[in-house]
């Protein structure tokens, strides 16, 4: 069945046939799709009624091979006829029937065993394994049913390729030339399991991409041989960002499109049974067949009232997706629920696999020795290629490649710069420290705060850098030293001590120690090792830090009376509730705009619980949207010290934070 | 945390006098405000008096550092310039001597300066006197000792040695825990 199949589709189209069924016929074969697909899931409903089992054993339908038939000549037809007049190569021409053969098996019924071997046929040399295992199997007459909704998992795949490509059919030219690629392109991108998020929309951006990068390919090559200059960098990073800009627009337009088309023209996709799922338990899947069911989730929950299996509900498929990206990623399943509590599920799969990407590394300027402009010209001679980081900042510079160790150059030594996630320029950039204040940081190794907050105050005031780990203090001295920081006092404490240590401060920065979910990319091993102990843990330590820092400050101070807390977690318990719990706790604070014209406004509720309504005004910010680490930015400001001291009799007996205090201070007079 | 003795600061002021001489004076009468040198942990820091005073509210257990590290005080009684004061010494440096690109790393990690790296240097340097090392583009590298005088280093072949190392930038990355 399978060999009959593909030798059918393999056969070219006549010549006639293409100019007949030119131009127009999207929308028409696009209302007919549908009509089918719809048709087909109601058949496909009935024959659930009658006889589950029937499924394996069901032959072949003879009219709907008929249509099948008539539909493979049509359907690739319109996108090649476009995209590439008559130079079409053969090759191509194999790769986009197959491809757009599929749709047309969606519409059949979609569980027998006589779908596989086309589908299989239709990923090409690629899957053959797969393809020899189905005919086996058939012949052994032992269906394994995960197998068989594997095989679905691919065809589906292939299909929504071969509907991104009808969609661009719609399109003006430029959109065409991308969609007619994503035919092939959906087989390499088999070939890649770990590119998750190429499902059609985003196969459309890619070869967009592709596609600009070509046009600027001469440029940049001009650019490159020309001597860099920093006027020179200017120019390249306004052109990149309007090629970035470009690519965004063509994406949007793309995803448009796509989800017009996708929507309820596809066959049904199948959850794995339970059983299936207990086999799995044992013996895991291909990453890329767990990927393939990840999207196809993904697509059933986009349009969950026409493609969903009757039979199970959202929960279901929500835990499946859960379970496939747990194993495909690596988290363990308390983490991933925290995640995907976060975000949508497209959104949660761009945030997971932005994890798996390495940040740019990014410096920041120390204006203490050295001015940006300077110390970009002589790493450009060094061979360090680099731009700004953004508008937002005017110290930072992000490194794409260097030949030389960022960290070791004599620039770095020199104390010119520190190497400093783009992140953690914002908790300090929101604090905005001023001349001649005193300012706390509360938790300051490995130093890239406090150094930018003694760089912004010029030298002049003090900063006090606390750490409670002492071998990371070494860390901190070093590089305040390095940079030149004279007005930085060292201490080591725990935080919550803090306002019995000193106190008065104009501003205080507390970066909490967190979970670390932002910083995944930079430390995978978050993923596996943070449990629910260890929220409970870091969430009552913020608190009682958060506390800490906000009697540390001086609300009477007249340039200050200021507090920023950060984290570079983007959980909900880390962040928004640690910030309600500071608000309800102490009435003589108000949360205030952070200064940061980016980001996104934090959750003011959130599963069930409500924030107060001011947590908009805190900065969520993310690896996927803002290519940086996640992170999150609140700033206060302490109206009064007055309410302190009354709030803190009621906070004392109550709090948790109470009898740590106490417990710490016996043991601080202890030394 | 305690000021220095008049031991301590006598031999502090002459190991300092070895590479800015009568600058010392602009390190103690400052314009801005006025500065101390305290002893904590052996070690000596060079800080703003308001700072200083602020600082005693820490603990001498919970303080790690306060404003610039100078160097410290072995247990023989002698002081040892830190890297880490290079930033006040280039200020103020009496001897200077500016060293090649090519010559720029071999220093930083850790040799002595030889003859043919050498791009400038002050006239009148004696021998045996504290320099301050630069890079052509005047960034401070790192100090040490004059092995011989601008005099006799003009006669001294390409790979004779003109200055002592005795710290540079490259101990911030070599040296961290060693340093504080």
């Amino acid at each position: 069945m399978g060999r009959r199949a593909k030798n059918k589709q393999d056969v070219p189209l006549p010549f006639e046939l293409e100019n007949k069924i030119e131009g127009k016929v999207t929308k028409k074969l696009n209302d007919r799709l549908k009509h089918e697909a719809i048709r087909a899931h109601k058949q496909r409903e009935a024959a659930l009624k009658q006889n589950k089992d029937s499924r394996r054993m069901q032959p072949p339908a003879s009219p709907k091979d008929n249509e099948r038939k008539r539909k493979r000549n049509t359907a690739p037809k319109p996108n090649k006829k476009i995209t590439k007049p008559k130079v079409e190569s053969e090759d191509e021409e194999e790769e986009d029937t197959p491809a757009a053969a599929t749709i047309l098996d969606e519409d059949a019924p979609v569980d027998g065993w006589d779908n596989a071997p086309i589908v299989s046929d239709s990923d090409g040399g690629i899957d053959s394994d797969s393809e020899l295992e189905s005919d086996e199997e058939a012949e052994s007459a032992d269906d394994n049913n995960a197998d068989s909704s594997e095989e679905e998992f691919a065809s589906a795949e292939d299909g929504s390729a071969a509907e991104a490509e009808i969609a661009s059919v719609n399109e003006d030219s430029e959109s065409d030339v991308s969609g007619s690629d994503s035919g092939s392109e959906s087989e390499t991108v088999t070939q890649k399991p770990l590119s998750l998020l190429s499902d059609e929309s985003d196969e459309a951006e890619s070869d967009d991409g592709i596609e600009s990068y070509d046009e600027f390919d001469t440029d940049a090559e001009e650019d490159d041989d020309e001597a860099v200059t920093f006027r020179d960098m200017e120019k390249r990073s306004r052109k990149i960002d309007a090629r970035r800009q470009m690519e965004a627009e063509m994406a949007e337009l793309e995803l448009e499109t796509g989800e017009a088309v996708v929507e309820g023209e596809r066959e049904l996709f199948e959850l794995p049974s339970e059983e299936q799922v207990e086999l799995e338990k044992e013996a895991p899947l291909d990453l890329s067949q767990v990927q393939l069911r990840i999207q196809e989730i993904i697509r059933v929950l986009g349009n969950f009232a026409e493609l969903r299996d009757e039979t199970k509900s959202r929960n279901q498929y929500m835990s499946q997706l859960k379970r496939d990206m747990c194993y495909y990623y690596g988290y363990n399943e308390f983490l991933m629920d925290k995640l995907m509590d976060l975000f949508a599920v497209g959104e949660a799969i761009e945030f997971f696999e932005a994890n798996e990407v390495a940040r740019p590394v990014t410096i920041r300027t120390n204006t203490l020795k050295a001015r940006r402009r300077d110390l970009a010209q002589s790493l450009i001679n060094r061979g360090v290629n680099l731009d700004p980081i953004g508008k937002w900042t005017k110290v930072g510079l992000t490194i794409f490649d260097s030949q030389v160790p960022i960290g070791a150059t004599p620039e770095y030594m020199a104390g010119h710069y520190m190497i400093q996630a783009a992140s953690s320029f914002l908790p300090v950039v929101a604090l905005a420290p001023q001349e001649n204040e005193k300012v706390l940081d509360m938790s300051a190794a490995p130093g890239g705060k406090t150094t930018y907050c003694a760089a912004l105050m010029k030298n002049t005031g003090m900063v006090v850098a606390n750490d409670a780990n002492r071998e990371r203090e070494k860390a901190l001295v070093a590089n305040v030293h390095r940079l030149g920081a004279s007005n930085v006092v060292v201490c080591n404490y725990d935080g919550r001590e803090f306002p019995k240590v000193m106190g008065g401060f104009d501003r205080v920065l507390l970066d909490a120690p967190c979970s670390g979910t932002g910083v995944i990319s930079k430390d995978a091993s978050v993923k596996v090792n943070k449990g629910p102990e260890d929220f409970i843990m870091l969430t009552r330590l913020q608190k009682e830090l958060i506390l800490s820092a906000i009697d540390s400050v001086n609300a009477d101070s007249g340039t200050g009376g200021y507090i920023v807390y950060s984290t570079c977690s983007v959980t909900v318990d880390e962040d928004e509730a640690v910030v309600n719990y500071a608000l309800r706790k102490r009435p003589n604070i108000k949360l205030v705009d952070t200064g940061l014209d980016f980001g996104r406004p934090g959750f003011t509720s959130f599963r069930g619980h409500s924030f107060h309504s001011s947590l908009a005004l805190t900065r969520r910010f993310y690896p996927h949207t803002h290519n940086m680490d996640g992170f999150f930015v609140a700033k206060f400001q302490k109206l009064s010290n007055k309410v302190q001291v009354s709030e803190e009799q009621v906070v004392i007996p109550t709090g948790s934070g109470a009898t740590t205090k106490q417990r710490k201070k016996k043991k601080g007079s202890h030394h | 945390m305690r000021p220095l003795t008049d031991d301590e600061t006598k031999v502090l002021f002459e190991k300092l006098a070895k590479y800015i001489a009568r600058n010392i004076i602009h390190l103690i009468d400052r314009p801005d405000e006025p500065y101390c040198f305290r002893l904590q942990k052996d070690r000596v820091y060079y800080v703003s008096e308001s700072n200083m005073r602020r600082a005693t509210a820490i603990g001498r257990k919970n303080l790690v550092s306060l404003g610039i590290c100078f160097g410290k005080f072995t247990k023989t009684g002698k002081f040892r310039l830190h890297i880490t004061a290079l930033q006040y010494l280039a200020q103020y440096a009496k001897y200077k001597v500016w060293i090649k690109p090519n010559g720029e790393m071999p220093f930083l990690y850790g040799n002595h300066v030889v003859k043919a790296h050498i791009g400038r240097v002050t006239e009148d340097i004696p021998e045996h006197q504290g320099v301050v090392i630069y890079n052509m583009a005047d960034v401070p590298l790192g100090f040490g000792v004059s092995a011989r005088s601008t005099v006799d280093m003009r006669k001294v072949d390409p790979t004779g040695i003109a200055v002592f190392h005795q710290a540079d930038n490259g101990e911030y990355l070599r040296e961290e825990d060693a340093l504080f």
